[in-house]
């Protein structure tokens, strides 16, 4: 794989013809003069300038109103505040931005993207190189520092461009690491080393943070539990999105159907979460088949927009039948798990008691760690076995191309529906450890937002990489944890989607490794995806 | 009778906003075949833009008519100029790139959007609903029943049915009549061909989005003169329940689209009338549902034909 900033992340493995696609592609996308990547007989400068200027106009358009009146509640009715100020700065941050993107990449002879690519992938670096990164370096630090200064944006825009700064450090120092250790060791299995590391660290966890950090312990157990359920999150849904190319934006019924399929269970028959949770996973999996029959023959974006309106029918529907779900207030005391029957409680016969220690909240907290640590787990090596069998193979058949699939033989109704039930089993599994974990569920933890998050997981990782979605619920849990972003949180969800779409369309990790090959392996460019109205 | 006629005049009324807001969707999905899904967001901005103009020029239930209208129309105008904006913008920055790449990208790109106009209007503009006392009062009655139940369709309602019919007639002129909307017609056949005749298809499918966010600007000043309260997440429902009106109508069609947007006010403001206000959006989402499996080409829509 190329290094991991180049603009053309798989220019290595480009297939035949794929300059061709590209020429035609950039023949039909040449825009008008402002928005060309400027002619030779124009002076890049001026032309630089020029774009720049209609850039902040632009901005200008869209931000006046918006951010330079803000509606508040007066005495009398509504009134407007204005805030000249922060339209200013953000005209003013767009048109430098964009001044300094022509100049030095866009409308450049050289651009500094390609000095970067230059600097990791050939063997001989030249000092404009070290130029070109120490120039990115210098305006991460600029963002680094020089934000803050915006009445509407606190401290948050610091912590952003602390994020920003580390993400991108790590992708250097991957990059300087493939650059070094690259040409020694061609065939080193990166992705599971690095799993590998994961799943040790994961195991150990609970010991570390006993020794390290006894006082914050209780705190990063939660948090881990609330990565790893994100993590089960996204690769059930990397089945269906990434595995079958199936938009799925109603996910989060699934998972409701879990919790609530437990919750009810418990509350009306008092089964305990062991016997719900297989119970829960396969209530989710026949709700799967059942929303999923008639509409998989749908066209993708058809599909996705039916999953959102099955999403919010399932909330409205629990919103609603007061009798049986409790309505908006929801169901409370769902029984806890227990450690082979025993209870973890305080007194004779808990848990505590039993084993001669004595008695903690944080066993419980350990316990359900471990439980969905091993929960996450077997879905991920679920799913990854399952992407070997002939089934996952005909689920990446079908994401390439659907007609051809069809041409071959292969059942698309049933391939689908399998990606479908699958996937709504292991959120069924998640949302009965997420009741028994909160021990109280309402239908306002499963709207759209949270199936928007989940897909947004997915995405960010890599369609169909699993370690990708580990590392994106890593980050996305940091955002969230960054108090002074609390109000950004899904601004940033939202603009990392489409950032990512755009510059890396197959996610953070993005090479595909076709699970059945000929001879050799490739890796499957974006390029020879075609646009097929599958 | 009385009351459904009344429920009638209601359904109309949600219909021609839900209307105006489809016509983006079908114009979109006509000419480069995605799911605009950012365009409901593009309607609540639309909205707010309304909403600052109208706090703006200050006017009140109060206002001499003649002047009311006169600033009516002059915040109309600023709302759909500032919402075109944003609408070029997001097909600049986010879907024009992606022209080419598969097939998801572009709706997963749209859901991004979508998340990012929602939450920069509720930070930049706060989270509280915003009310908006009533401007255009008052009404005429139509008929009486014996019961003392007057049926009336409000000035507000007539305005909004009339400034829907007279847009929808000069945007149906402007595409059958006008160069650019040939362009359009033919971009929305053959994108390449027309390329290579000399139409330049990335301004045709900027316009088209302009026009769609200016129309959906439209229908957000409508909603919020008609209901009085918007907050940032009005665009979610709106423009699912728009989006299905589109395909209910045939995606593609701007007949259609006006069709499927009247038709799903109508059983919206029914359904709410004769059987639940509760699941009145599961009846909404559900008609999505159904005429996607059993009638996926629409009313009026033409059966789309996969070529390989």
């Amino acid at each position: 794989m190329a290094a991991a900033t180049t603009s053309q992340p798989t220019a290595d493995f480009r297939p035949e013809g794929a300059e061709i696609q590209d020429e035609e592609r950039a023949r039909a996308m040449a825009g008008e003069p402002p928005f060309s990547r400027g002619r030779p007989d124009r002076n890049p400068v001026v032309d630089s300038l020029r774009d720049a200027v209609i850039a902040a106009v632009v901005a200008l358009a869209l931000f006046a109103p918006l951010v330079g009146l803000q509606t508040t509640p007066l005495a009398n009715g509504l009134g407007v505040l204005p805030r000249w100020g922060d339209v200013a700065v953000i005209v003013a941050v767009v048109f430098v931005g964009r001044l300094l993107l022509n100049i030095f990449v866009w409308k450049s002879s050289t651009p500094v993207t390609e000095s970067i690519a230059r600097f990791f992938n050939e063997d001989e670096v030249r000092p404009r190189d070290w130029a070109a990164i120490a120039i990115i370096a210098a305006i991460l630090v600029a963002i680094f520092f020089g934000g803050g200064s915006l009445t509407f944006i606190p401290a948050g825009i610091t912590s952003v461009g602390a994020l920003v700064a580390l993400l991108a450090l790590i992708v250097f120092a991957v990059a300087i690491a493939r650059k070094f250790v690259g040409p020694h060791m061609p065939d080193l299995p990166y992705g599971r080393i690095l799993g590998a590391l994961f799943i040790l660290f994961a195991l150990a966890l609970p010991a570390i943070t006993q020794i390290w950090f006894p006082q914050q312990s209780r705190y990063f157990l939660d948090q881990a539990i609330v990565i790893l359920t994100y993590v089960m999150l996204g690769w059930g849904l990397n089945v269906v999105v990434g595995y079958a190319g199936l938009l799925d934006l109603g996910y989060v019924a699934f998972y409701a159907v879990g919790a609530y399929s437990f919750a009810l269970l418990a509350y009306y028959f008092g089964l305990s979460f062991w016997i719900c949770l297989p119970l829960a996973g396969v209530l989710a999996a026949t709700w799967g088949l059942i929303l999923g029959f008639p509409v998989l023959r749908l066209r993708g974006d058809y599909l996705a927009l039916v999953t959102i309106a099955f999403g919010e029918i399932i909330r409205i529907v629990l919103i609603n039948w007061s009798d049986f779900t409790g309505g908006p207030n929801g169901i409370s005391n769902i029984p806890r798990p227990s450690f082979f029957g025993i209870a973890f409680e305080r007194g004779e016969g808990g848990f505590a008691d039993v084993f001669g220690l004595a008695f903690s909240p944080l066993h419980r907290i350990i316990w359900l760690y471990y439980i969905i640590l091993v929960l996450a787990l077997i879905t991920g090596a679920v799913a990854a076995q399952l992407r070997r069998l002939p089934v996952g193979r005909a689920w990446e058949a079908l994401r390439e191309d659907e007609i051809a699939c069809r041409s071959l033989g292969i059942n698309t109704i049933t391939t689908k529906l399998s990606a479908f039930a699958i996937g709504a089993m292991f959120a069924g599994f998640a949302g009965s450890f997420f009741a028994t974990r909160q021990g109280f569920i309402s239908p306002e933890s499963f709207n759209a937002t949270e199936s928007f998050l989940i897909l947004a997981v997915v995405v960010l990782g890599g369609l169909g990489s699993q370690l990708g979605v580990v590392i994106a619920v890593i980050f996305l849990n940091t955002v969230f944890e960054l108090r002074e972003l609390a109000e950004y949180r899904m601004l940033i969800v939202g603009m990392a989607m489409v950032l990512i779409m755009v510059w890396r369309p197959r996610g953070l990790i993005s090479t595909r490794q076709p699970s059945a090959f000929l001879k050799e392996r490739k890796a499957v460019s974006a390029d020879n995806v075609g646009q097929g109205h599958g | 009778m009385e009351y459904f006629t009344q429920q009638l005049i209601n359904g109309l009324t949600l219909g021609s906003i839900y209307g105006l807001i489809a016509i983006g969707y079908t114009m979109v999905y006509g000419i480069i075949g995605m799911i605009n899904f950012a365009h409901g967001d593009i309607f609540m901005v639309g909205a707010f833009m309304a909403l600052i103009g109208l706090i703006l020029v200050g006017v009140t239930a109060a206002t001499p008519v003649l002047i009311l209208f006169a600033a009516l129309f002059v915040v109309l105008v600023g709302a759909m100029a500032f919402t075109s904006v944003w609408g070029w913008t997001v097909e600049r920055i986010a879907y024009r790139p992606l022209r080419g790449s598969f097939r998801l990208a572009p709706l997963i790109t749209a859901i991004g959007m979508s998340i990012v106009l929602q939450n920069f209007v509720q930070i930049v503009q706060g989270a509280r609903v915003k009310p908006l006392p009533p401007i255009i009062k008052g009404g005429i009655p139509l008929m009486e029943s014996a019961e003392g139940f007057t049926v009336q369709i409000s000035n507000i309602q007539m305005i909004i049915i009339v400034v829907t019919v007279v847009l929808m007639a000069v945007f149906s002129l402007m595409i059958s009549r006008t160069s650019l909307g040939r362009s359009q017609r033919a971009c929305e056949q053959d994108a390449r061909m027309a390329a290579l005749l000399g139409v330049n298809v990335d301004r045709t499918i900027s316009l088209t989005f302009v026009f769609g966010a200016a129309l959906a600007a439209v229908a957000g000043m409508m909603f919020l003169l008609y209901y009085g309260v918007i907050d940032f997440f009005i665009g979610f429902n709106a423009g699912i329940k728009a989006f299905t009106a589109a395909v209910l109508g045939g995606i593609g069609s701007l007949p259609g689209a006006m069709l499927g947007g009247l038709l799903i006010g109508l059983i919206e403001t029914f359904w709410s009338a004769y059987f639940s206000v509760e699941y009145k959006d599961v009846a909404a989402f559900s008609i999505l549902a159904i005429t996607l499996i059993f009638l996926p080409s629409g009313l009026l829509g033409r059966p789309e034909v996969e070529k390989v």
